[in-house]
C-alpha cells in the first residue's frame, strides 16, 4: 500500500527522537541553558546534512517518487509573522518542553495525557485561524 | 528461539543515541518526505485535524482539502507506534532516563526540582492524569500546547517545517523564524520559568 511509507517515515522519525531523548523536557530546558551540545549537534546536523540534501536534489533535478521535478516553495518574505509567531512558539516549546513532533511520540510511549496538549494546541491553531486577519504579517 | 544477532541489534538499538545519528536520521526523513513529493512539517496536522473535525465550515483558513493532507496524518500516527515501539521494546538500559548534563542538574535543582541520585527522568511528573489539575499541570501543558499551536501556525512552522526543512532550503523567513523560537524560548526559560517554580 502506497501510504504505509508515510508510517514507516513517522516510526523512523519516533524512535529518532525518543532515543536521542530530543523528547524530553529536560533536553529542551537544557538546550535554553546552553549547558549542552546535544540538542544543538541534533538540529546542527540534520541541518548540515539536509542543505546538502536540498543542493543535490536541485542540482542533479531528482524527480519524487510520482515522477514529478522535487519543488521546494519558497515562504512569503515577509518577518513580522516569524518574528512574533516564532516568538510564541518559543514561549510554548519551553513551556512545555515539547514540539509536535515530540508531543505525537510521548502520546504513543504511554504519556496519555499529552492529548490535552494536542486538543489545546489544536484550539490555538483555530483561534490563529478566527484572528488571522486582524494580526500583523 | 529468536537468534543471536537479532538480540544483539536489539540491545544495539536500546543504547541512548549520539546526536549525530539523531541528525543523520532526522535529514534522512527529510529526505525522504520531499522524495515522495511531500513537506516535513509536523504541526500542519493540527490544522489539518482542525479542518478534518468541521472547522472549515466555520472559518476559510481551514478551508484546505484535508484529505490530501492524509499523508502527513499518517506519519503523526507513525510516530506514535514509533514513540511506543521505542519505550516498550527498546528501552534503554538504565531505563526512561534523560542524559543531561551536571550543570543542568544544578539549575533544576535551583528551581526546586531535585532527582534521587541526580537521575533525571525523561519527562516531568507533571506528565500526568493526576497533576494535570493542579496549577503546574494545566499551565505547563494546556498553556504550552495553546502557544505552540497558535505560534507554530501564526509562524507557519514548527522546528520540523523552519528549524530542520527552512534553514536547509537557506529561507532567510525560517531564520527570522528560528531566532523567534529562541527568543520565546529564551524568555520563558529566564524570565518565566524562576516565576513558575516558586
Amino acid at each position: 500500500m502506497r501510504m504505509s511509507r508515510y508510517i514507516f517515515v513517522g516510526i523512523l522519525l519516533g524512535f529518532t527522537l525518543y532515543k536521542t531523548e530530543a523528547v524530553s523536557f529536560f533536553r529542551i530546558f537544557e538546550m535554553f541553558h546552553f549547558q549542552a551540545f546535544h540538542m544543538y549537534g541534533i538540529i546542527g546536523t540534520s541541518v548540515v546534512l539536509g542543505m546538502g540534501i536540498i543542493y543535490l536534489i536541485k542540482h542533479f533535478h531528482i524527480k519524487s517518487t510520482d515522477g514529478q521535478e522535487i519543488v521546494i516553495n519558497p515562504k512569503a518574505k515577509t518577518y513580522r509573522r516569524y518574528i512574533i509567531g516564532g516568538f510564541i512558539f518559543g514561549l510554548g516549546w519551553a513551556l512545555a518542553g515539547i514540539c509536535p513532533a515530540p508531543m505525537f511520540i510521548l502520546l504513543g510511549s504511554g504519556y496519555t495525557v499529552l492529548i490535552l496538549f494536542l486538543a489545546s494546541a489544536m484550539l490555538g491553531t483555530y483561534m490563529y485561524g478566527v484572528l488571522r486577519k486582524r494580526l500583523p504579517h | 528461539m529468536v537468534p543471536e544477532f537479532l538480540v544483539q541489534l536489539r540491545d544495539f538499538i536500546s543504547q541512548p543515541w549520539p546526536w549525530w545519528v539523531g541528525g543523520l536520521m532526522i535529514s534522512l526523513i527529510m529526505f525522504l518526505l520531499l522524495w515522495f513529493g511531500k513537506n516535513f512539517g509536523m504541526s500542519e496536522n493540527f490544522r489539518v485535524m482542525c479542518a478534518a473535525d468541521g472547522a472549515d465550515e466555520t472559518n476559510d483558513f481551514f478551508n484546505i482539502n484535508w484529505r490530501e493532507q492524509e499523508w502527513n496524518l499518517l506519519v503523526a500516527m507513525g510516530a506514535v507506534f514509533g514513540g511506543y515501539m521505542a519505550s516498550h521494546y527498546f528501552a534503554s538500559p538504565d531505563g526512561e532516563v534523560a542524559h543531561v548534563s551536571a550543570a543542568t542538574v544544578e539549575s533544576l535543582r535551583q528551581l526546586g526540582l531535585a532527582f534521587a541520585e541526580d537521575k533525571v527522568p525523561l519527562v516531568p511528573d507533571w506528565y500526568s492524569w493526576t497533576s494535570i489539575f493542579s496549577l503546574r499541570g494545566l499551565i505547563f501543558i494546556v498553556g504550552g500546547g495553546f502557544l505552540v499551536g497558535f505560534g507554530a501556525r501564526y509562524a507557519g512552522g514548527c522546528t520540523s517545517g523552519h528549524a530542520i526543512s527552512g534553514l536547509s532550503a537557506l529561507e532567510l523567513p525560517s531564520l527570522v523564524s528560528v531566532i523567534g523560537f529562541f527568543a520565546g524560548g529564551l524568555t520563558m526559560t529566564y524570565l518565566i520559568f524562576p516565576l513558575l517554580f516558586k
